[in-house]
């Protein structure tokens, strides 16, 4: 085995590299898990509370405006859209400040850099899927079974990801040399709280307000879930769709390629 | 013959330092939106400050490291070691020349990196492991010899955070002990950890070096490296100064007059760490009737005279300033500080200021010597030189018998009497 170390030649194997250390990503996403559950008092209850009492306040939301009840219960309507954005928001806001919270592996210990901002999106993916369980107990208890339309989850959880690692790899990188965005970041979060369709539905939009509401990506993504865990009893919009699966390949390439771009010199500015 | 396992070609390392007025760490935003916006106006030439001046941490560096050989590079702070070993394990990329490793290469620039408080000995035996690039099933069949080295075993369930310092570090190093690489790239780990413990830890170093593994081992403790490496580097500001068997390279490393003296201009230096409330100007040595000497001389009086600047134009309070002595081979011998002998210094003039250091009878065995000085105001690190200069002692008549103690008998010298009482 051999290596050469030259200028700018830490990119000839990165990706051979980056598989190399999967195993190191693993132990990442399992020590941020350990760590969060064994600081709290109730631990993994966390993962599960936190989506169910926001989902509550969007239900009281609804009565207390007034929104019709339809076919769909309301508890459904909300939670098949609060489990993604709170994956998003989550992954999102650990992706952006994971390297420097991991400054002092990054100055002391070579790896491909990449793995710190996934693993956190890792991390994020494994709450996510707990409180898919949560949303099938729910389910079951309400007696509303899923249909065919399911098999398109993974592929919507899929854009999910996508979106919130492009997105944090690009936040993760800019953080290092420009601190402003540990700002930015949780300024996304609450407003593309508002401007989701948590509360109500896409549709609820006026139809001239469309082609701008759907530069958000997650309208997309949120419709998609609903559609599929709801057994499209709600509607979908193909432009939505369209858009949000532009822009979270858009914001892959341009994360990946950013981040690798500043990369190597994270060491020497963090 | 083989191609040897390290080899360095030319290797530089070149930052960019800003030159910030408000002393920020990071770039802002703003700065980078003003600096864009403002670049039309700013008249180039006139005797502005430009915004930022590169900087050499490394420059032409050439050597090479065979097999089972162990490699020791000195060199005083600032002179590029721990660049040239991050470049070696690949945490920055060098600006010019290039390396070849020829094997699997770990490097232990810090016990513990990665080791989370909150998670368990167990726990952190493996996580750490996985950083410093071993794969699960590695550790799992080193676990047990990991935990025998460190002597944690009935801690292992125990969060790290419960530890004494002397476990956790005893517990890193057992992890770290146990990589297994062709190359081992080393950056001060001995100097943690107890007395035995350190011991441990060379004979792992030298067990590792005998199997055929070559090391490279950054240290200041020049008498670890002699007695651990068989040749050494000498880096100076970046660049190759000495090399060879280890013991005439620390020879070059002591005697070089850059490495001790040339106090007069300590202003100059860039470094040094610290505030700058005060700044250490010069260093001047005088006998006890106040002439000036080039040398100390065991057992006479001398004065160590310190000259600082005072940057703040006012009168310090709360002045504490420390001198610490090493010997050649980097062993701290000695400090002198207003500390230890009791009281704060009273309020300094208004302006640049002399501190005498008084010493009644000079106790340090004949030889070179390096001084660190260290100050603080209103106990905020002020002004930190490591090392500020050096000196010489030479031989004196301290007992007034005409003897003196060699190296090889005393690292110092201290005053007694011998009795028959019965």
């Amino acid at each position: 085995m051999q290596l050469v170390i030259e200028p700018g030649l830490a990119s000839a194997n990165y990706w051979r590299d980056l598989w190399s250390y999967r195993e190191l990503m693993a132990f990442l996403t399992w020590r941020d898990l350990a760590v969060r559950y064994k600081q709290t008092a109730i631990g993994i209850a966390w993962a599960i509370l936190r989506p169910a009492l926001t989902m509550m306040v969007f239900v009281l939301f609804r009565r207390l405006v007034g929104i019709e009840r339809g076919a769909v219960p309301d508890v459904l309507l909300v939670l098949a859209a609060v489990l993604p954005w709170q994956f998003f928001s989550n992954a999102l806001s650990d992706a952006s400040m994971s390297l420097i919270n991991n400054t002092n592996l990054i100055s002391k210990v070579y790896f491909p850099r990449l793995i710190v901002p996934i693993a956190t999106v890792a991390t994020a993916f494994v709450d996510f899927l707990i409180t898919l369980a949560l949303l099938a107990v729910i389910m079951a208890w309400i007696g509303f079974g899923p249909s065919w339309t399911l098999i398109a989850l993974p592929l919507y959880a899929a854009l999910a990801v996508g979106l919130s690692t492009g997105l944090g790899l690009l936040l993760a990188a800019l953080n290092v040399k420009y601190r402003d965005f540990r700002y930015v970041v949780p300024f996304i979060v609450q407003v593309g709280l508002f401007i989701s369709p948590i509360a109500f539905a896409s549709t609820n939009m006026p139809s001239r307000w469309r082609p701008l509401y759907s530069l958000n990506p997650l309208v997309g993504i949120i419709d998609g879930f609903r559609w599929s865990i709801l057994g499209g009893r709600t509607p979908i919009d193909p432009n939505f769709l369209f858009t949000s699966v532009a822009i979270t390949l858009a914001s892959i390439v341009i994360g990946v390629w950013y981040f690798r771009r500043v990369e190597r010199g994270f060491a020497d500015v963090i | 013959m083989s191609l040897p396992l390290i080899s360095v070609e030319g290797l530089g390392k070149k930052y960019r330092i800003q030159h910030q007025q408000n002393g920020a760490r990071y770039l802002a935003l703003r700065d980078v939106i003003a600096q864009k916006l403002a670049a039309p106006f700013r008249r180039r030439p006139g005797g502005e400050v430009p915004a930022s001046e590169d900087f050499w941490a490394l420059r032409e560096v050439s050597f090479e490291v065979g097999e089972g050989d162990v490699l020791g590079i000195i060199g005083r702070n600032g002179a590029g070691k721990s660049t040239l070993l991050k470049i070696l394990s690949r945490i920055t990329e060098p600006t010019e020349g290039r390396a070849v490793l020829r094997g699997r290469a770990a490097s232990l620039l810090e016990v513990g990196t990665g080791f989370h408080p909150e998670l368990t000995g167990r726990d952190n035996i493996f996580l750490n492991g996985s950083i410093l690039g071993m794969s699960r099933v590695e550790i799992t069949r080193k676990f047990d010899e990991i935990v025998e080295f460190a002597g944690t075993g009935q801690f292992l369930d125990t969060p790290v955070k419960r530890y004494s310092s002397g476990m956790y570090v005893r517990l890193a190093f057992a992890v770290a002990a146990h990589l297994d690489p062709e190359i081992l790239i080393i950056d001060e780990v001995l100097a943690v950890g107890d007395a035995e413990f350190q011991r441990k830890c060379l004979g792992k170093m030298g067990d590792v070096a005998r199997s055929g593994r070559t090391v490279l081992f950054v240290s200041h403790h020049l008498a670890t490296v002699e007695n651990l490496c068989r040749t050494a580097v000498l880096l100076d500001r970046g660049r190759v100064t000495a090399s060879g068997p280890a013991h005439d390279v620390i020879a070059a490393y002591a005697s070089d007059p850059t490495s001790r003296r040339g106090s007069e201009r300590l202003l100059d230096r860039v470094d040094r760490q610290g505030n700058g409330a005060v700044r250490f100007a010069a260093v001047t040595l005088r006998a006890g009737d106040g002439r000036k000497i080039d040398a100390l001389t065991a057992g006479a009086a001398a004065i160590f005279e310190i000259a600082f600047q005072n940057t703040a134009a006012v009168a310090q309070r709360s002045l504490h300033v420390s001198i610490g002595i090493n010997n050649a081979l980097g062993q701290r011998v000695t400090t002198w500080s207003t500390s230890y002998v009791g009281g704060d210094l009273p309020a300094t003039p208004a302006g640049d200021f002399v501190l005498q250091v008084r010493l009644p009878k000079v106790a340090l065995i004949p030889g070179s010597y390096t001084y660190n000085l260290f100050a603080t105001v209103k106990s905020d690190t002020a002004d930190w030189l490591i090392p500020g200069g050096g000196f010489d002692v030479e031989p004196g008549d301290f007992y007034g018998s005409g003897q003196l103690p060699g190296t090889r008998d005393a690292a110092f010298i201290s005053e007694h009497a011998f009795t028959v009482v019965s």
